[in-house]
């Protein structure tokens, strides 16, 4: 029996909406402290730790975020963690949002001149408390434009999720489209939801970029 | 863990694994092409006179960077039969990736364009080009001077990303990835070799692009 698409059916592709927030908040919340932790070793004075965040960061950045769910999800199935799709599709978005969000962090902490360093240290401040109290504070007032940026990225890549079979906004629209047979008007109105996620996100990241530039700082661009 | 890796099995497809990567490439490099005719028009629109042409460009840039690509793909893939347009995988997977990338182009473009020092347009505003010859002669060098690295990331963005085109069975590496997972089921070795060639391009490219940019751009200081 083929069903319309009516209201029923939207709704049902609203509450989906759900799935993908929770997916983007988890994958950012664990990527970003990943991220925070692979930032300051990329801006370590060790250099064996300095390589690795660095590595690690080229391999992520330098495959489909799609291979990685694919590892992530079968690996864990050969580690007998179970094949659950939702920790998989969790984990592998962390580790995609850990290296891009370590990669614009550590930019934003170089872009704190080194006299603040120095001067910390004037201080007597230890590594710990010049991060804490003078390098960080700095950082994160220039790493806020491209971070909420970095968001519309990450709400973007949890599509993928459906590809393991995680059921989000994605995937309900396939559950939808086989029901209707109106794939026309599932997909349209699924990127639009997508973009009423998104669109406030991108604004928002553009007007915090405006905002930095007239404050005289000199905005640290990523691409991503 | 108990279970037995075996990379001999997966090694015996390599032939099909390198082919897969080669049509990625080739893909990749078409919507490149095209994306970029895409996006030098979508950053002639959004700094043309006519509102209405600078509205639908922006709406266009908008609306695709702010939807999943693999949305865009199932929408013409899937979407566009309804109104008429049947497409084969690989066309419909090509078509959304060029849509994708003259989204992105057209901001690079733009910001390549925005880089040519105003003095320069005006001076040649004050020689009497037409405002094809002032592109033709007076932004296009500079701007694509300004503009190569981006535009080179982007090229690799959009390799990394044309595996998401297998779920409609275009043909490229990750969808000939999946046909040797449905008939070996060696899911992780496989797709842990398929990885590997990924991040193999991407590291190829990054070196061929900067070489590039080197051998182009070296005689310019500054």
């Amino acid at each position: 029996m083929v069903r319309e698409f009516t209201a029923h059916e939207l709704w049902f592709l609203v509450l989906a909406v759900r799935w993908t927030i929770a997916l983007s908040a988890i994958a950012f919340v664990a990527g970003g402290a990943c991220g925070l932790v692979v930032a300051l070793s990329r801006v370590s004075r060790s250099g064996v730790l300095a390589g690795m965040a660095t590595a690690y960061i080229k391999v992520v950045q330098g495959t489909p975020l799609l291979m990685q769910l694919y590892l992530v999800y079968f690996g864990s199935t050969l580690l007998r963690l179970g094949s659950d799709a939702w920790t998989a599709a969790a984990l592998g978005l962390a580790l995609y949002a850990s290296a891009f969000l370590g990669e614009i962090w550590r930019g934003c902490i170089q872009a704190v001149p080194r006299a603040q360093w120095e001067a910390a240290r004037a201080l007597g401040l230890g590594y710990p408390s010049q991060l804490r109290f003078i390098i960080l504070p700095q950082a994160s007032r220039i790493a806020l434009p491209p971070t909420v940026g970095f968001l519309v990225q990450l709400v973007k890549g949890t599509s993928l999720a459906s590809i393991i079979g995680f059921t989000e906004l994605t995937r309900a629209a396939a559950v939808v489209n086989n029901a209707t047979f109106r794939p026309l008007m599932v997909y349209t109105a699924v990127a639009g939801l997508y973009f009423i996620l998104c669109w406030p996100l991108s604004l928002l990241s553009e007007h915090l970029e405006r905002r930095l530039e007239r404050a005289g700082a000199s905005p640290v661009s990523f691409q991503i | 863990m108990d279970y037995v890796f075996q990379f001999g099995v997966v090694w015996r497809e390599i032939d099909a694994l390198l082919l897969g990567g080669w049509l990625t490439l080739r893909l990749s490099a078409l919507a490149m092409v095209f994306g970029l005719v895409v996006g030098v028009a979508g950053a002639l629109a959004k700094a043309s006179r006519h509102q209405t042409l600078r509205a639908l460009a922006r709406a266009y840039v908008e609306a695709i960077r702010n939807t999943p690509f693999l949305v865009q793909v199932l929408l013409v893939y899937l979407g566009l039969p309804s109104i008429g347009i049947r497409l084969k995988p690989d066309q419909a997977a090509l078509l959304a990736m060029v849509i994708n990338l003259g989204a992105y182009t057209t901001e690079i473009v733009r910001a390549g364009i925005k880089a040519v020092p105003p003095g320069q347009i005006q001076a040649g505003t004050a020689l009497g080009l037409s405002r094809w010859q002032l592109f033709r002669f007076v932004v296009c060098l500079p701007a694509l001077r300004a503009v190569f690295p981006a535009l080179g990331s982007q090229f690799i963005l959009v390799m990394l990303a044309s595996s998401v085109v297998s779920v409609i069975s275009a043909e490229e590496l990750t969808a000939v990835a999946d046909t040797i997972v449905a008939r070996n089921f060696r899911s992780f070795e496989v797709y842990l070799i398929v990885t590997g060639l990924y991040l193999a391009m991407c590291l190829a490219f990054q070196a061929a692009f900067a070489a590039i940019h080197r051998a182009l751009f070296a005689r310019w200081s500054g």
